[in-house]
């Protein structure tokens, strides 16, 4: 018995506008380069993936599931720049082969700095996927699967999830497959792990000449996922939901394979599809995954130095978390937006210097040329955030007290 | 492979990148066994320093190398030829001295130079004369001329040799004067250009003006980039205390270099940080403008000039420096940045030079650029973290340039032209 298990990642961000330090305005964000960024995405990969996927579900009449996380700061931005790709997202959602799961609401790293800002953020984007789509997320997946077993420990204390997805890192497994669910040291939830094999067959090696399966056939890759059964419960195949007409482009037959899936998995009697709560339903933990070290899905490391590989990332991330009580203290809630949006890991992943040399994955959208300007534009930003914070908080310490109602003049 | 090479200046009577060009170049060709005659034209009152044997001979003074260079002989010859002044000074020189009989060149060594006229047209090709002079008792393969004052020469010795001619480019007269460029200079480097083999440009930056500019063809233009000498035993001097940050400019300061881009844009990091100088290390006609600039914007308090640096006082400049800055309007290459780098200090450079197309770790911006300018210089002030990273990730990336593989390639291409020939 080999269930797929589907789980799409829906993501962009806000990106930053060139702030020099003789910028003084509290504009921060690219709103032109944002919206563009975001119908490109949604022409390209959203709309077409969306409507393919919804047909694909009503054609197997509920043997086709998928699941998808998306990001509070995307949902805000699809509802500005491509509100039909929110309503499709909501047909998805109603025909009850579709499962939402909880992240970070502004897809933040919140986890490494702030428990209390985790959590805030955790319940904020719960909300946003209960009012827009009619489920409560009980499947919780943290930014880019980033894992460890204080995270579990977390979210049992937090309370609602049953299952955590994460990275079938080398490191973590051994000599165990992802093929199986597992769960965390000293806790019920559940852990399902990505098959990265498989699920970069499809994400990055789907169009490479030369590599050795190219040309990836939707039969070819049915037979490996049935070569589970036997030694596997479930096939996770996790990956960006722009690998479907972004990272690989239409013309590599992307969504030709994506259309012929389900019907060359469903070929074999003992695969089926399963969202990730079936799957914790239908098979118990066969073992403890011990994760004292941090991992993630981030490049060939699979850790967290994508966002912490170097003292700029180090310091940007600190100085954006110690801002974090003079923020709420403001009680502004322009202030404290903008700072959430600056949580968004993407703008570390920009500062990262590790494969600079290459131009790869990281650079993909990436609006600076040198992770240094990234740095040194974002360091502008929270400069100014800072200072608008203090005043703020200094003009609250003047204004007089509020006169209570009751002494109004009306009465 | 034995190659008769016309350089200009060399260390240490360097007035530039072009003798530090030529000295890491010549040392790596010859540790890798290829024999040098490097031809130097040199003013009279220059001597070579201790480990240099001279011999005279007729006309030109030829010198052997003891002790680092084993293959390499050099030949000088006496010269007013100066690199980097301009067609004017020289014409200024001549308006002022009297020139009287014009002596031989088949006189002894010792010859007096002060009578001779400063036309630089007339300099040149006496150069050319004697280069070709010297080749006729040389024994070499190839001819490798580096830049526009070598190039009459190398043709001239091509003719008497008959021996394939390289040109090296390491700058050209759009780099030197902007777009008003000496017609003369110019026609003397397409000449040269053309009257080549292959021309060997310093970056690709330099080999599209080549292309572009020139006209010549684009199979004929090879890049070799520059390398940095290894300092691998640099001392660390004892620097006095300093309490404010220096950010540095050490180059020429002439139009090229960008000197009065440098003090805009201090004047812009001066109203957002106060706790930092500016120092200015180098010699150029520049140079009392660039002072009276400084005082001008009011900033001349916070702006110090060195004049031309040599030796340990280089090092020690670097060591102190917490920034280097190079705002050149046009650079063929830039190896001033590498040398910043490997002394730990971090870099920004204007992207309208060569280096700036293959050094990742450096902050670049566009030379006209000055509040760009202004917001990099500032951050990597402000921010610790910032050049930590820049210095680190800098100078590992300098290992790359080594002298080592440029005269690999430059061996490669002597061999496919003399396998062509």
């Amino acid at each position: 018995m080999a269930s797929v298990c589907f789980y799409f990642q829906v993501h962009q961000p806000p990106r930053l506008r060139h702030y020099t330090i003789f910028d003084t305005d509290d504009n921060y964000f690219d709103d032109f380069k944002n919206a563009q960024i975001c119908r490109k995405v949604a022409s390209k990969c959203y709309m077409p993936s969306n409507l393919l996927l919804l047909d694909l579900i009503k054609k197997y009449k509920g043997r086709f599931k998928i699941s998808y996380s998306v990001t509070g700061i995307l949902l805000e931005q699809l509802e500005l720049y491509a509100p039909e790709v929110l309503t499709l997202f909501q047909e998805l959602a109603s025909t009850g082969c579709v499962e939402f799961l909880a992240e970070t609401y502004y897809h933040s790293l919140s986890f490494l700095y702030s428990q209390e800002e985790f959590i805030e953020q955790i319940e904020t984007h719960k909300q946003t996927i209960q009012r827009l789509f009619g489920q409560t997320p009980r499947v919780f997946r943290n930014t880019e699967l980033i894992y460890n077993n204080a995270l579990a420990a977390l979210i049992d204390q937090i309370g609602g999830f049953d299952v955590i997805i994460t990275e079938g890192a080398d490191h973590i497994l051994g000599y165990k497959s992802p093929n199986f669910v597992y769960r965390p040291p000293n806790s019920k939830l559940k852990l399902i792990l990505k098959n990265y094999r498989l699920s970069d067959d499809i994400a990055f090696r789907f169009s490479e000449r030369n590599w050795s399966e190219w040309p990836l056939k939707a039969g070819k890759f049915a037979s490996w996922v049935n070569a589970v059964n036997g030694c596997g419960f479930v096939v996770n195949l996790f990956m960006d939901y722009e690998t479907f007409g972004e990272h690989q482009w239409e013309d590599t037959g992307i969504f030709n394979f994506l259309q012929h899936l389900p019907e060359e998995i469903l070929k074999y009697p003992d695969n089926d599809f399963k969202t990730p709560s079936e799957v914790a339903a239908a098979f118990d933990a066969v073992d403890v995954i011990d994760v004292p070290y941090t991992v993630s899905w981030a490049d060939i490391e699979r850790d967290i130095s994508a966002w912490l590989g170097n003292p700029m990332q180090e310091n940007a991330l600190t100085e954006l978390y110690r801002l974090e009580a003079n923020v709420k203290n403001t009680n502004n809630k322009n202030i404290i937006a903008d700072w959430r949006k600056l949580q968004a890991s993407d703008h570390f992943y920009y500062m990262c210097t590790k494969y600079f040399a290459d131009g790869d994955v990281h650079r993909y959208f990436n609006p600076y040329d040198s992770p240094y300007d990234s740095y040194v534009n974002f360091m502008n930003v929270l400069d100014n955030l800072n200072s608008r914070c203090c005043r703020a908080l200094l003009q609250k310490e003047q204004q007089p007290p509020g006169i209570p109602a009751r002494q109004c003049l009306s009465s | 492979m034995k190659t008769f090479m016309l350089g200009w200046e060399f260390p240490p009577f360097i007035s530039g990148g072009l003798g530090t060009a030529c000295y890491g170049l010549t040392k790596a060709m010859d540790r890798l066994g290829i024999q040098i005659t490097l031809v130097l034209p040199k003013t009279s009152d220059i001597s070579f320093g201790s480990d240099v044997k001279m011999l005279s001979a007729e006309g030109h003074i030829k010198t052997e190398e003891v002790s680092e260079f084993k293959n390499v002989s050099f030949c000088v010859i006496a010269s007013h030829l100066r690199p980097y002044v301009a067609c004017d000074a020289h014409k200024a020189c001549q308006k002022e001295k009297k020139s009287s009989h014009i002596r031989s060149w088949h006189s002894g060594c010792t010859e007096q130079l002060e009578n001779y006229g400063w036309d630089m047209y007339e300099q040149i090709h006496r150069y050319a004369a004697k280069a070709a002079e010297i080749a006729t008792v040389e024994d070499f393969d190839i001819i490798h001329a580096h830049d526009w004052m070598t190039y009459p020469a190398g043709i001239a010795v091509a003719k008497v040799s008959r021996k394939p001619l390289l040109v090296h480019v390491h700058s050209t007269e759009f780099d030197r004067s902007g777009e008003h460029i000496n017609q003369m200079i110019y026609g003397i480097e397409r000449q040269g250009m053309d009257a080549a083999i292959k021309v060997i440009a310093v970056s690709n930056y330099t080999r599209n003006i080549i292309i572009h500019r020139y006209g010549i063809q684009s199979e004929k233009v090879e890049v070799i980039y520059n390398g940095v000498e290894r300092n691998s035993s640099v001392p660390l001097h004892t620097l006095p205390d300093k309490t404010e940050k220096i950010v540095l400019f050490l180059g020429r300061i002439t139009m090229q270099k960008g000197p009065e881009y440098f003090l805009a844009a201090a004047k812009k990091v001066l109203e957002k940080i106060k706790n930092v100088k500016f120092v200015m290390a180098g010699d150029g006609d520049m140079l009392h403008r660039s002072i009276e600039l400084a005082a001008q914007m009011g900033i001349g308090h916070k702006v110090l000039f060195t004049r031309f640096l040599r030796g340990s006082d280089v090092d020690r400049i670097y060591q102190m420096a917490d920034m280097y800055v190079m705002p050149s309007v046009s650079e063929p290459f830039g190896i001033a940045p590498l040398e910043a780098l490997q002394h730990h200090v971090p870099v920004l450079i204007s992207k309208q030079s060569g280096v700036a197309e293959t050094l990742k770790h450096v902050l670049k911006v566009d030379f006209w650029d000055i509040n760009e300018m202004t917001n990099k210089i500032v951050a990597v002030l402000k921010y610790p973290a910032l050049h930590k990273t820049l210095c680190n990730n800098g100078h590992f990336e300098t290992y790359r340039f080594r002298w080592e593989d440029a005269a690999q390639r430059v061996n490669k291409i002597y061999e496919e032209t003399l396998a062509s020939a």
